[in-house]
């Protein structure tokens, strides 16, 4: 807030003090607006990003098979930054996102081509491998009270050991799966809609976004979530059951790596256990990317999704510019800082 | 106290152990212990030691990369003072320094699968012949097509760092196949305009696929893909098959492990290059037991500065003039 009105001061050294008053109100009114609705600013941005390659590619990238190529290539990211968001909003993170979403798919995988379990249980037991993975770190958050830093350090270390244990890093392979448990590829189907390619993984990511955020802003269980990721304390004297809050969090974000690692198998066609290595550091980057902020309590998943986006359509867009991919990671560790300094600016001046 | 006891004790078994090990002894470190090539490697090293009677220690990165993981385990295998040691580097210029250390203190050092940089700073290479690989399948590919002036050519390679055996593959492919190549020391820099774009798999099915999506985006007509690794090309059909051009398009692709020989018969992949790690590893065991016996350095394929481990062609669509192995030997030599 300072720094805010000793600009404002320094552009205007001669007027008034009303007038200075007026400057500050309307810097404040500004930050109001993004303080309560902070999807607002990556929806910009991935406007202006999709409107800037537009205009550089044309049709190119101009076209429904481009733009929803996007959406295919962010699904899996974007749905394991669904559960990183809600865990983010409690002031955590977690960092064995990618590792559980692994466990899950190779489960379902094993399970079913191995043990020889009907597809729809193989998929059950993957999605339930998930859930428990998630109850752990949150049981060791919420009992233990041990950072969740550290807790899911741990995790992401002992479920991706634990991953390449049990599978031997023997990779399942597209056919097989297809001809004995399609099932298990069944978020790879498409929808095409005049050009457009929806895969079954897209829908997912969407119905996913759109369920968390009416379940975040409308239900008494979202704004729990919220509430413990501003202030656990003040939470906690008001009576929400933190403990059973952080505890759930952690859960449903474990179901939904494992829905992750569904999705996987539909995108890759096989179960490969050494895929998604860099998915905790994309999903963080979609989470901050999307103006969630780290210290918990602010922001949406609706922005969780425009981040993902944002990486996608700058990732495909300098390709089809024939940039070096290098110049990718640099825009978008250029983006991460840039995200982060705008939510501490929209904090202190809403203040 | 009980630590100090437990560290004692546990001395002391390694001194006996030293003590004991008047027998031959070898290191084999590897990249990364889950890529299921370096889980077939150092079976097949194991499997050779016992054979021999010799004592195996087997170490790797973290993950594919970790430099500082491989000067630890070659310091740690100098402090155990073995015969020899094999080594698959992940920075193959970087590690160097301490591979000459090595060999100062008399061990024998191996480079397996990746040549060092220089390749003369290990004693012996045993690896694949890259280049040789990705031309067979380039070679291939063109008696496929038969015409190859309407080919649209994609190229999936591994990473933007263009490693040695990534920039092999993919010279020898397009050698094979006909293109000029220009500069052999890098991809990228042909003007054919047969070639649509080279692209980046990250050596695995998620990169492969999102590669083939991008390919496909730069020029929805391409014909022929080259991929760096069958992991890749199975990600690349992926993409293919769900914008239904998966029957349009040749897929090639150098390795033989045994899902990609089996992609092979199901005519996801058209031909692959089958490459040997159990022979490179066990062949490697072999010389560090000759060099501890006698003193005897292993020899260079004739013709080539490495010791050249084979590499024999797999598919099921077999071209004239060509030497090629059908699926059922494929499989029968298959890895992983």
């Amino acid at each position: 807030m300072q720094d805010a009105s000793r600009e404002a001061d320094g552009a205007r050294p001669g007027e008034g003090v009303a007038s200075f008053e007026t400057t500050e109100s309307i810097g404040r009114r500004i930050a109001h607006v993004f303080y309560a609705a902070p999807a607002l600013v990556p929806l910009f941005v991935l406007l202006v990003a999709i409107a800037i390659f537009g205009i550089l590619l044309g049709d190119r990238f101009f076209s429904p098979f481009a733009l929803t190529l996007i959406l295919q290539q962010v699904a899996i990211i974007g749905i394991v930054a669904s559960a990183q968001s809600l865990v983010i909003l409690t002031a955590g993170i977690d960092l064995s996102v990618g590792a559980v979403m692994i466990l899950s798919s190779v489960v379902m995988g094993k399970f079913t081509m191995d043990l020889g379990l009907p597809p729809a249980l193989g998929v059950f037991c993957g999605l339930l491998c998930g859930l428990l993975c998630g109850t752990i770190s949150g049981w060791l958050v919420a009992d233990w009270k041990l950072p969740p830093f550290i807790v899911t350090l741990g995790m992401w270390q002992i479920v991706l050991a634990a991953n390449f244990l049990y599978s031997g890093s023997e990779v399942i392979r597209s056919q097989d799966i297809a001809e004995q448990a399609p099932l298990l590829q069944f978020f790879g189907r498409t929808i095409e809609i005049g050009g457009a390619v929806f895969t079954y993984g897209v829908i997912l990511l969407l119905v996913l976004v759109a369920l968390l955020a009416y379940v975040l802003s409308q239900t008494a269980w979202g704004r729990h979530v919220y509430a413990v990721g501003d202030d656990k304390e003040a939470a906690e004297l008001s009576g929400v059951n933190v403990r059973r809050t952080l505890i759930s969090v952690y859960a449903l974000g474990g179901l939904i790596c494992a829905f992750a690692g569904w999705a996987l198998i539909g995108r890759i066609g096989s179960v490969s256990p050494q895929a998604g290595q860099l998915a905790n550091i994309e999903s963080i980057t979609a989470v901050v990317i999307g103006g969630i902020s780290l210290f918990g309590g602010r922001g949406s998943v609706a922005g969780t999704l425009f981040g993902a986006l944002i990486v996608g359509v700058f990732t495909l867009g300098l390709r089809l510019l024939g940039a070096d991919v290098q110049w990718t990671y640099l825009l978008i560790g250029v983006l991460i800082i840039a995200a982060v300094a705008v939510d501490q600016r929209i904090r202190r001046a809403s203040q | 106290m009980k630590l100090l006891k437990a560290g004692l004790i546990g001395l002391a078994a390694t001194a006996a152990g030293a003590g004991a090990a008047t027998a031959q002894s070898v290191c084999l470190i590897t990249k990364d212990a889950t890529n299921p090539f370096f889980v077939k490697m150092a079976e097949g090293a194991f499997a050779k030691a016992a054979e021999l009677g010799v004592e195996l220690r087997s170490f790797a990165g973290k993950f594919d990369g970790d430099h500082e993981t491989q000067v630890a385990a070659i310091e740690t295998c100098m402090a155990a003072d073995v015969d020899g040691i094999l080594l698959v580097a992940s920075d193959t210029k970087a590690i160097t320094s301490v591979v000459e250390q090595a060999r100062e203190a008399g061990t024998l050092v191996i480079a397996l699968d990746t040549p060092l940089d220089p390749i003369d700073a290990a004693d012996m290479t045993f690896a694949t012949d890259n280049f040789e690989a990705g031309r067979l399948i380039g070679e291939w590919a063109a008696k496929t097509m038969g015409d190859t002036s309407d080919a649209k050519i994609g190229l999936l390679n591994i990473n933007v760092s263009q490693p040695t055996v990534g920039v092999l593959r993919n010279q020898g492919f397009l050698t094979g196949f006909g293109v000029d190549i220009g500069d052999p020391n890098r991809w990228g820099d042909e003007d054919d305009p047969r070639i649509s774009g080279q692209e980046l798999s990250s050596g695995n099915a998620e990169g492969g696929r999102e590669g083939m999506e991008n390919l496909l985006a730069i020029d929805p007509d391409i014909n022929v893909v080259y991929t760096i690794n069958e992991p890749a090309a199975a990600g690349a059909y992926e993409a293919l098959r769900s914008f239904g051009k998966e029957d349009d398009v040749l897929i090639v692709s150098v390795d033989g492990g045994c899902p990609g020989v089996e992609d092979v018969a199901a005519g996801v992949i058209g031909a692959t290059a089958q490459q040997y790690p159990l022979r490179m590893a066990a062949l490697g065991v072999e010389a560090v037991a000759t060099y501890a016996e006698n003193g005897e350095v292993p020899e260079a394929t004739e013709g080539k500065d490495f010791f050249d481990t084979g590499v024999g062609l797999v598919t099921d669509a077999p071209v004239e003039g060509m030497d090629q192995l059908t699926v059922e030997e494929g499989l029968e030599l298959c890895w992983g």
